[in-house]
C-alpha cells in the first residue's frame, strides 16, 4: 500500500505521539525502580541511602502481604464472574424488543457514569448503612436483625459495589455483540431442533466469546487498581486491603516511599501474571 | 410423504395484510417455486410453511395432519437460508452434525449420514474446515447437507442462490434440480429469478402483494398467462404488452407477443419501427424498437446473428396464433 516514502514519512509524523506516550510511561516507572533500592522517608530524615533489595524482602515478608494479594485475586475473580454473567443476560434482556428500549438502555448504563468515589459514598451510606441503610430496613421489614455490611461481609460489599459500577460496561460491550448476531443462524438453529437453552449454549455464547474477552481483558486491567472504592469504605480493614491499598498504606500512611516503590513494582509484576495467564487462556479468541 | 397444505392463510404484521387469505397445495415430490418481484410475500408465505412466522389465521396441514400449532422443529421441514446461517464456530462436520446431534442420533449413525451427504455433496476434503474458510458455492453445499441428513419430508429453500455469482448460480442450480431428482422428496424454493422458476419448477406459483397470480407448470405459465402480471413476469426478455387501437383490432383491451415470436425484416410487415439498441448473445440477438406507434419499446428476438444497426428502420411480423389477449382487468380471455 504505501511507498518506502510514505512510510518513512508516516513514522516522521508518528514520532511526537509515540515519544510522548514511552515518557509518560518510562519516567514514572524508573522513579519507582529507583526508589525501590533506596530507604527515602519524606518526613524523617528524606533520602537516607541505598539499601539494595532490603525494601524488596521487607515488603513481601510483612504479615499484610499475602492476605493483599488474597484480597485483590478475590475481588478481581468475583467482579469478573458476576459481570460477565450477569452482563450477558442483561444484554439478552435489553435486546429484546421492548417499549421504552432507548430509555431502559440509558439507564443500564447510567452506573457507569458515577464517580467511583461517589457510588463508593452512596452505597456505603444509603444502602449498607446499619442504621439507616436501605439493607437494614429491609432487614427490619422481614424481622431479622441488619447485617453490617462493611465490617460482617466486607469482601462481598466491596465486590457488590465494584460489580455494580462495571455491570454496565459489560452490559454494553455484550450487547453490541448480540446485536451482531445474524438471526438466520438462530432461525436455523430453530429448525434444526434446538431448544432455547441450547441454542443460547450452541449459537449466542460461541458468537460472545470476542466480546467476552475483551470485557475480562479490560476490566482487569481496571480491577488490579481499584482504590477509591476502598478507601471511602472500609479503608482497607476487615480483609478488604488490596495489593494497591497496601502500596498507598506504605507511601502516604507510614511515610515510605521506598517500601511503597517495592510494593509498586511488585504490582506491575502480578499484573504481568495475569495477563499472561489471561492471554493464555482467553487470548486465542482474539484470533480471528 | 411430503404433501403440504395451506387453508385460507393470512398474515398481518400490524395493520399491514401481507398474506390475504390463500389457498394452496404443493404435493408430494413436487418441485414448487414461487415466484414474484421483491415484497411480494413469497419469503413470509416460506417462513409460515416452516413455522418460524405465526400465522395470523387459517390452517397448515402437513400430510394431512394440521401443523398450524406445532413447533418448526417438529414439523419434519429443513430451510437453507438466503445467508446460509452456517454455525461459523463449528466446523463442516460439526455443521451438518448439529440437527442429529440436537435429535440425538447416535455418533455411528451420525458418522455414516456425514459421509454420505459429504460425498454426494462434494464436500469430502472441507469436513474439518470452518464455514469462513469454504467458497460461497461450498457453504450452499454446506448448508444444504445440513438439511439432507435430517432426512426432511420437505426442503424448504429461500433464495439459495442470490449471493452466488452468475457462473456458480447455474452450477448450482443444476445440483439442486439432481438432488430433487434423485431424492424425490418435496421440495419448496422461493426466488425472485423467473428463470430459476422456469429452469427448476415442476409447478410455479407467481405472487403479487400475497396473492397467488396463477399457479401452473413452467410452459402452462408461458403459454398461457392467465393475467398480464404473469404474462410480463415470466419469460425473458419480457413479453410485449400493447395496448390501444392495435389491441383493438384484435378486440382486446391489452394484447402480449412475445419478443420471440415477432419476425423482423427490412422488407416490411404490418409494424414499423426504429431500432434501438441491439443485443448480440450470438445464439440469439434481442432487438429494442422504437417509434412504433404500439408501446415505448417492442423487444424483438431473432434467432442467430442478424446484423442491424442503430436507427435503421425495420418491419415486424408478429404471428397471429401466438398473440395472447386480455381484458380491461388484465385478464386472459380467448
Amino acid at each position: 500500500m504505501a511507498t518506502q516514502h510514505s512510510r518513512s514519512a508516516a513514522r516522521l509524523m508518528m514520532a511526537p505521539a509515540v515519544i510522548l506516550l514511552l515518557g509518560w510511561m518510562l519516567v514514572p516507572l524508573t522513579m519507582t525502580l529507583y526508589f525501590s533500592f533506596k530507604k527515602y522517608l519524606p518526613l524523617r530524615g528524606g533520602d537516607l541511602g541505598w539499601v539494595g533489595f532490603d525494601n524488596y524482602t521487607r515488603f513481601i515478608t510483612s504479615s499484610a502481604f499475602w492476605p493483599s494479594i488474597q484480597a485483590t485475586l478475590i475481588i478481581v475473580g468475583s467482579v469478573l464472574a458476576i459481570t460477565v454473567v450477569l452482563g450477558v443476560l442483561l444484554a439478552i434482556l435489553l435486546d429484546q424488543p421492548m417499549w421504552g428500549q432507548g430509555v431502559v438502555r440509558i439507564l443500564v448504563i447510567a452506573p457507569f457514569f458515577v464517580m467511583p468515589t461517589v457510588s463508593a459514598l452512596v452505597w456505603k451510606n444509603m444502602f449498607m448503612d446499619p442504621v439507616n441503610g436501605l439493607f437494614a430496613h429491609l432487614w427490619n421489614a422481614f424481622g431479622l436483625t441488619p447485617v453490617e455490611w462493611l465490617s460482617q461481609a466486607s469482601l462481598t460489599s466491596i465486590v457488590m459495589i465494584v460489580s455494580w459500577q462495571w455491570l454496565p460496561f459489560a452490559t454494553l460491550i455484550l450487547l453490541t455483540a448480540i446485536q451482531s448476531l445474524d438471526s438466520e443462524q438462530l432461525e436455523a438453529a430453530e429448525m434444526d431442533g434446538a431448544p432455547p437453552l441450547y441454542r443460547f449454549a450452541y449459537i449466542t455464547l460461541p458468537h460472545l466469546a470476542r466480546a467476552i474477552t475483551i470485557v475480562v481483558l479490560i476490566q482487569t486491567i481496571f480491577l488490579l487498581s481499584i482504590f477509591a472504592e476502598i478507601l471511602v469504605t472500609t479503608q482497607g480493614s476487615f480483609g478488604t486491603k488490596t495489593l494497591t491499598y497496601l502500596v498507598y498504606q506504605r507511601v502516604l500512611e507510614s511515610q515510605n516511599v521506598g517500601l511503597g516503590s517495592a510494593g509498586g513494582v511488585y504490582a506491575v509484576i502480578l499484573a504481568n501474571i495475569i495477563a499472561l495467564f489471561l492471554m493464555r487462556i482467553v487470548g486465542k479468541n482474539l484470533d480471528a | 410423504m411430503g404433501q403440504i397444505t395451506l387453508e385460507k392463510v393470512t398474515k398481518k404484521f400490524g395493520n399491514v395484510e401481507v398474506i390475504p387469505p390463500l389457498d394452496l397445495t404443493i404435493h408430494d415430490g413436487e418441485f414448487t417455486v414461487f415466484v414474484g418481484p421483491s415484497g411480494c410475500g413469497k419469503s413470509t408465505l416460506l417462513r409460515l410453511i416452516a413455522g418460524l412466522e405465526d400465522m395470523t389465521s387459517g390452517t397448515l396441514r402437513i400430510d394431512g395432519q394440521d401443523a398450524t400449532a406445532i413447533p418448526p422443529a417438529k414439523r419434519g421441514l429443513a430451510m437453507v437460508f438466503q445467508s446460509y446461517a452456517l454455525y461459523p464456530h463449528m466446523s463442516v462436520r460439526k455443521n451438518i452434525a448439529f440437527p442429529m446431534r440436537m435429535a440425538g442420533v447416535d455418533q455411528a449413525t451420525q458418522n455414516a449420514k456425514i459421509d454420505a451427504a459429504a460425498k454426494a455433496l462434494n464436500l469430502t476434503d472441507y469436513l474439518d474446515r470452518r464455514p469462513g474458510q469454504l467458497s460461497g458455492g461450498q457453504r450452499q453445499r454446506v448448508a444444504i447437507g445440513r438439511a439432507i441428513v435430517r432426512e426432511p419430508s420437505a426442503f424448504l429453500f429461500d433464495e439459495p442462490l442470490s449471493n452466488l455469482d452468475a457462473a456458480l448460480r447455474v452450477g448450482m442450480r443444476l445440483e439442486i434440480s439432481e438432488l430433487h431428482k434423485k431424492l424425490a422428496t418435496t421440495m419448496v424454493y422461493v426466488t425472485h429469478d423467473q428463470v430459476e422458476a422456469m429452469t427448476m419448477a415442476d409447478k410455479i406459483v407467481v405472487l403479487r402483494a400475497g396473492h397467488i397470480e396463477q399457479v401452473g407448470s413452467p410452459l402452462e405459465l408461458y403459454h398461457t398467462p392467465r393475467n398480464t402480471f404473469v404474462a410480463g413476469f415470466i419469460g425473458s426478455p419480457k413479453m410485449n404488452l400493447i395496448d390501444g387501437a392495435e389491441a383493438e383490432k384484435h378486440d382486446a383491451h391489452t394484447i402480449g407477443i412475445r419478443p420471440e415470436h415477432i419476425d423482423v425484416d427490412a422488407q416490411g410487415g404490418p409494424w414499423q419501427g426504429k431500432v434501438g439498441v441491439a443485443e448480440h448473445l450470438g445464439s440469439d440477438t434481442f432487438f429494442h424498437i422504437h417509434d412504433t406507434g404500439l408501446a415505448e419499446t417492442i423487444t424483438v428476438r431473432a434467432p442467430g446473428e442478424v446484423s442491424f444497426d442503430h436507427g435503421d428502420t425495420v418491419f415486424l411480423t408478429p404471428r397471429d396464433d401466438k398473440i395472447h389477449r386480455f381484458n380491461a382487468e388484465g385478464l386472459r380471455f380467448s
